[in-house]
């Protein structure tokens, strides 16, 4: 692999200015995976800006630092990597992002490709199919009574509908969800996760960048309207391709999490289920607080392009500043019972999305899908009860589980 | 201090003081005004802050954008000519009195 430890012998030890406090926590560790919410709570009381030990970096875990770092995108850039990963120091793991790890002017033009690709207006012609798809995944759950809310829900139903939405091939799709694994772990230090992945990596890499080629996209799907967007010369026949791909790395695994984080909290939470029954409406608000309560989407880096003044600090240029959106969403500062899931929380300004620029370009699909399942449930399903051991999956950025075994009743 | 009037569908004004700076998204979110659904926060990005501005104001508020205009296309209720996302009204003095109609639904 490419990528170099920045804990290695080469690396000079850095320490952060007088003042900002020190922390020895490490985010990437299978101790915070399991609890991240007591940690998050000692890096927001800590400061509004932190220096983690362990890898070199700021971090900032507090609503209104993570919102502005967010909406900053000229000072914390994106193109240096949104990982640990320094591109000026070290050579990505895959080639770059056209989208994600790019900074204006590059980003405007892409972005406004995945923008129109995935806009309301797109929605609406899948919202049919996709609301079918929920129904019909339901009832056939009804039919099993018990099963893995994970394997058989949050898994199963995203891929019964975004791969081919995306107009993919049947043959290969088993590779989507490692691939998206191997991106979410990819941004994350040189720890076990990151390097066995990355080892891992070469099948997944291989399916993915074939199914970025127009020729395997099938017509009508949105990975064939980026390439049309090409024809139009919006963008080139070259960075088509490598539009596909963020929505192959980020459009899946991020919708299994959100989802799951909704199967979770109602499952956890019944007054909230039964609010939900009572008035299905509040569908696609139960999943958005399920994305601000769970935030599937756990950090994220920029690097600094300048020195700059951080909550009072100054921070040099070329460093990385972690965001913490989790701890961002249940700041107290900015959140009433920031650790109560309540469907009918007004839940616009969550960072489970991020925020400005490269905010969640399909955020539409996710909320869609989210939407759809938990209309069905609504409808359908009367009790959801845990039935066996609850495991945790862990990853460098996404936070969600390997199993939620669980029986439901029919409505 | 700018203050603005939402106006529901069913005809009941909604007036509410706003702050210079913030767009009149956040002053309705901040006010708990329904009908402002504001999924993305205010990047323009998803359309559910949808509103009719009154007749006399639509020419004074800041010019749209593209991001803006594309979006509309897609809002949830019907397209007119005096649409715009609340997100990018941002309010200033000169914006004092400002009548918003809602539509009858965002999503």
């Amino acid at each position: 692999m490419s990528a170099t430890s920045r804990i290695d012998a080469a690396t000079p030890e850095r320490s952060a200015p007088a003042g900002v406090p020190r922390l020895d926590v490490d985010p990437f560790s299978t101790e915070f995976f399991e609890d991240p919410h007591r940690i998050h709570d000692v890096l927001r009381e800590a400061g509004p800006a932190v220096w983690l030990e362990k890898w070199g970096v700021y971090g900032v875990a507090r609503y209104a630092e993570v919102h502005a770092v967010l909406n900053d995108p000229l000072t914390f850039c994106s193109s240096r990597g949104v990982g640990l990963s320094d591109f000026a120091k070290e050579k990505p793991w895959r080639p770059q992002s056209i989208i994600l790890e790019a900074d204006p002017p590059a980003h405007t033009r892409t972005r406004a490709v995945l923008a129109q690709v995935l806009s309301p207006t797109a929605m609406k012609q899948v919202r049919e199919h996709f609301t079918a798809m929920a129904a019909a995944k339901v009832d056939e759950l009804l039919a099993r009574g018990r099963f893995d809310a994970v394997a058989d829900l949050a898994e199963a139903y995203p891929l019964s509908v975004f791969p081919d939405a995306m107009g993919l091939k049947q043959e290969g799709r088993e590779n989507l969800l490692p691939y998206a694994s191997l991106v979410f772990n990819a941004f994350g230090p040189p720890n076990q996760l990151r390097q066995e992945a990355i080892e891992r990596s070469a099948p997944h890499q291989a399916y993915v960048a074939a199914q970025c080629q127009r020729e395997n996209l099938a017509p009508g799907g949105f990975g064939a309207c980026i390439h049309a967007r090409a024809d139009a010369g919006d963008i080139t026949a070259e960075e088509a391709p490598l539009l596909v791909r963020s929505l192959l790395s980020a459009g899946l695994d991020t919708t299994v999490n959100g989802i799951g984080a909704a199967m979770y909290c109602l499952a956890r939470f019944p007054d909230q289920l039964a609010r939900l029954r009572s008035d299905p409406t509040l569908a696609r608000n139960a999943f958005e607080e399920a994305i601000r309560f769970e935030s599937p989407v756990q950090t994220f880096f920029r690097t600094t392009t300048r020195e700059v003044e951080l909550a009072g600090h100054r921070i040099g240029e070329g460093e990385k500043v972690l965001m913490f959106l989790g701890a961002a969403n249940r700041d107290p500062r900015r959140w009433e019972n920031p650790d109560r899931y309540d469907i009918t929380r007004r839940t616009s300004g969550h960072v489970g999305f991020g925020s400005g620029i490269h905010m969640c370009v399909g955020q539409l699909l996710a909320r869609l899908e989210g939407e759809v399942m938990l209309a069905a449930i609504a409808r359908k399903v009367a009790s959801i009860e845990i039935s066996g051991p609850v495991k945790r999956r862990y990853n460098n950025t996404l936070r969600g589980l390997e199993s939620l075994p669980i029986t439901i009743s029919p409505a | 201090m700018p203050s603005i009037t939402f106006v529901h569908p069913d005809g009941r004004a909604q007036r509410i003081d706003a702050s210079d700076g913030e767009s009149a998204m956040q002053a309705a979110t901040r006010h708990d005004v329904g009908g402002i659904l504001a999924e993305c926060g205010g990047n323009a990005m998803c359309a559910t802050c949808h509103v009719y501005v009154d007749e006399g104001w639509l020419a004074r508020l800041p010019a749209m954008g593209d991001d803006e205009d594309a979006l509309l296309d897609g809002a949830a209720a019907e397209r007119r000519a005096n649409s715009r996302l609340s997100c990018q009204i941002k309010l200033a003095a000169d914006l004092d009195g400002l009548v918003l109609n809602l539509p009858d639904r965002q999503l």
